[in-house]
């Protein structure tokens, strides 16, 4: 038998399999490189404090949710909930405990924040699509509630707003516009780096299983509703953090209606239009649900400003608006991000069709 | 073929776009001799109905100032629209915008016109300079212009809002010593907004010995059986009504409904407009309110504005009828305040554009006695202001007006809120939040 077989050709002999050893990522280190020494230097403040903070927060927002709804196929609209808790905690921490360096407020607003999350996870054990949604949305509304009822929360403050205490690190005074911008950045660069490494662990194979089908995932002797209710705290932990940058980072202030279901579906969309299961998927959704109405408004002031009616005006920027995101949808169901993919599929041929 | 066809369709498109742009009139650009005038609208959204008269007010008096008084003292006055939907992420986005000025005319004064967006501007504005002006809204302790260098809460606070519904509820009784013993209900939108008068109203009761009664109504307040239910078992002698867009016609309805009498119910700056209730119908006739800002057409503003503005055809106003509405009239008195502010400061500074801080300058300095406001044509119609470093509220007066089914009408003067016993729990208020955020408080005795 031996003797007829074919020769392989000597590639194949000596690598059966192709491996492909990871290049340094070039483009990565160049976008770090703008982010943090470009933008900083070159950047207004027009730049920093209205169009890049509210993005990397969004971002960071939209890599939360995506974690438990597109990773591990848990449906919540309570996103917004779990950001009021962690901007509410830590709050609460650099106010009531003296000394607490901003770093470990931020995480201890995280993990409070992370805890209460397990907590309305709890119901997933039973419940699944609609019905679990149901549960968030009472989460939502039961977190706005209590913020807004209960005065200790805030402070006792008569508009029950809370505002940023000083943001300092190691000394630092990071209240100016590029101080905050690095303290936002900086948190969202780690913590898409660890959901990175999360999602291609056992983690996030066990959460894809889940998603994927959680009755052949629990055959298989994946522990579902542990795993189910780790995705509510790990999600929960990055909405936290995302939701205190955008009470101290951003806002610079906070209230309970800071948070209300329509931040909820803001997020939600992000994630639908960006990408579900995708991580850069939360990038160019927060991208496009937070720019491109700033871009529209730019656009029409530039072009008909103080010509057309202002308020026609605005009302046409929604419909334009409404429409780019129905005709994306329509064209990519799977988010701009799957779109931005084919696009580069496609030009890696181009002019060639293959 | 096809491809011809769409590069010709796409080209043609083009070509009209481009004509059509290049037919319009190119609006006038601003210049560093003039000063610039942020306007941060909301058009759109769930209160655009409410603020698109309050936009035809101001723009119509600014357009007054520059077109019959050509500008302030010579100074023509730019301004420019940004959308905020009154959040606090747009009015920040809006703010950053316009915070350098428009191609070299600077901002003097800026009003975030929303709750969100002011308390997020507050920090901001003082870091850049700028003084907000927040009329009928934002930061009660803000008042104390020490610790807030650049935040005006002018004419009316929440907690003077508070005193003078009490002062005018002694009047009706016959005195601030037959308050004792009265029972004081107020209906309240449960929110921040809502509970801001809890503090005053809780001190007040403690001094006059009413029977200080709160009743919330939850967002969005489009049912309240249960409330006026609990108010007509409680028998309140007056019902203070502080709620907002849909809940304010609700109430009255439901009150009505319940057989609380409706010329009981005051209600506060945000339920005292037409918008609040037309919509209450035949039951609204005889509801009061409160407001700094009372409708009317017949001030002498009106009729300077009707003369030169509206017969002109050049008014912002879409429903001529909403001429000399509240929300109308509260964008002229806003933009009056603005205005003024930026004649003070001019005084000191030249007759020239100003920037934020000269702007602040000028708004601690702002004093508008009777005779002033009889030449600006607002007698009547805004009370008389004089605010001060340590004074950023001023006036702290509302009239009473009473819906008659058609229009409002005015049945009292000036009612004075009783500023010197709210002021130590203002003070308490701007004492935390300086030790809060470690601001060193200005001394105002120097600085005058």
């Amino acid at each position: 038998m031996t003797t007829t077989t074919a020769r392989l050709t000597a590639s194949f002999d000596d690598a059966p399999l192709t491996l492909v050893r990871r290049r340094w990522p070039l483009g990565l280190a160049l976008l770090l490189l703008v982010a943090f020494v470009a933008l900083p230097l070159l950047g207004d403040d027009y730049w920093l404090n209205a169009i890049l903070i509210p993005f990397l927060v969004l971002s960071l927002a939209g890599l939360g949710l995506n974690l438990l709804t597109g990773y591990t196929g848990q449906t919540s609209v309570g996103a917004a909930g779990f950001m009021a808790v962690g901007a509410f905690a830590t709050y609460g921490l650099l106010l009531r405990v003296p000394g607490i360096p901003l770093p470990l407020a931020l995480v201890g607003g995280g993990l409070i924040a992370a805890f209460l999350g397990m907590l309305f996870g709890i119901p997933s054990a039973r419940i699944k699509g609609f019905y679990l949604m149901v549960t968030t949305l009472a989460a939502q509304f039961f977190i706005e509630w209590v913020f807004a009822k209960f005065p200790w929360f805030y402070n006792y403050a008569s508009s029950g707003t809370i505002s940023a205490p000083r943001l300092e690190l190691f000394g630092y005074s990071l209240a100016s516009p590029v101080g905050r911008y690095l303290l936002t950045l900086s948190c969202v660069v780690l913590l898409t780096w660890v959901a990175v490494n999360l999602v291609r662990s056992q983690t996030g194979r066990n959460w894809m299983a889940i998603r994927d089908m959680d009755t052949a995932a629990a055959v298989i002797g994946i522990p579902v509703d542990r795993y189910k209710r780790l995705a509510f705290a790990v999600s929960s932990f990055y909405l936290g953090i995302a939701g205190a940058l955008w009470a101290f980072a951003y806002l610079g202030t906070a209230s309970a209606g800071s948070f209300d279901i329509n931040r909820s579906f803001q997020i939600l969309f992000i994630i639908i239009i960006g990408g579900m299961g995708s991580i850069a998927g939360n990038f160019v959704g927060a991208a496009f649900i937070s720019l491109m109405p700033i871009f529209l408004n730019h656009a029409g002031q530039w072009l008909f400003g103080g010509n057309v009616d202002a308020g026609q005006l605005q009302n046409l920027q929604k419909i334009l608006f409404g429409t780019l995101i129905i005709v994306f949808l329509i064209k990519e169901p799977e988010g701009l991000v799957r779109l931005v993919g084919n696009l580069r599929d496609r030009l890696r041929t181009w002019p060639l069709r293959f | 073929m096809t491809l011809n066809a769409t590069l010709k369709h796409s080209a043609t498109a083009l070509a009209l776009a481009l004509g059509l742009y290049s037919a319009l009139p190119q609006p006038a650009l601003a210049a560093a001799t003039e000063q610039f005038f942020p306007l941060a609208t909301y058009r759109v959204g769930a209160y655009a109905s409410s603020g698109i008269p309050v936009w035809a007010g101001m723009i119509d008096y600014l357009r007054y100032i520059n077109e019959v008084e050509g500008g302030i003292n010579g100074v023509k006055l730019v301004w420019q629209e940004c959308e905020t939907e009154w959040t606090a992420e747009k009015g920040i986005e809006c703010y950053e915008r316009f915070k350098h000025g428009l191609e070299g005319a600077p901002v003097a004064v800026y009003q975030p016109n929303g709750a969100p967006a002011a308390y997020a501007l507050g920090d901001k504005a003082a870091a850049d300079r700028i003084p907000l002006i927040t009329l009928g809204y934002g930061r009660t302790e803000a008042t104390d212009g020490s610790v807030f260098p650049y935040n005006f809460p002018a004419m009316l606070t929440f907690y003077s809002e508070a005193s003078a519904f009490i002062n005018y509820v002694a009047e009706r009784e016959g005195g601030l010593d037959k308050l004792k013993g009265k029972k004081i209900a107020t209906v309240y939108h449960d929110s921040a907004y809502g509970r801001e008068t809890q503090a005053p109203l809780r001190l007040l009761a403690e001094k006059y010995g009413f029977e200080n009664i709160q009743i919330p109504v939850a967002d969005p307040g489009n049912e309240q059986a249960s409330q006026w239910r609990q108010v007509r078992q409680l028998k309140p002698d007056w019902v203070f009504l502080r709620t907002w867009g849909v809940s304010t016609p609700v109430a009255i309805k439901t009150a009505a409904r319940f057989g609380y009498p409706v010329d009981h119910i005051i209600g506060d700056i945000w339920a005292s407009s037409n918008e609040d209730v037309l919509p209450a119908g035949e039951m609204g006739k005889g509801y009061l309110a409160l407001t700094p800002y009372p409708g009317g057409a017949s001030f002498d503003i009106h009729q300077r504005i009707k003369q030169h503005i509206l017969d002109q055809g050049k008014s912002d106003l879409k429903d001529p009828k909403s001429f000399g509405s509240v929300y109308y009239n509260s964008g002229l008195v806003n933009a009056a305040i603005a205005v003024e502010a930026i004649r003070a400061g001019q005084k000191k500074f030249g007759n020239r554009p100003l920037n934020g801080e000269e702007g602040r300058w000028g708004l601690e300095h702002l004093n508008l006695d009777d005779a002033r406001l009889k030449e600006i044509g607002f007698l009547g119609l805004m009370q008389p202001l004089k605010l001060s470093c340590d004074d950023h509220e001023g006036g702290g007066a509302a009239k009473v007006q009473q819906w008659d089914g058609k229009q409002w009408n005015l049945i009292t003067d000036w009612v004075q809120a009783d500023r010197q016993t709210l002021r130590p729990l203002i003070d308490a208020k701007s004492a935390e939040y300086a030790k809060e955020k470690g601001v060193q408080a200005r001394k105002c005795a120097v600085e005058q």
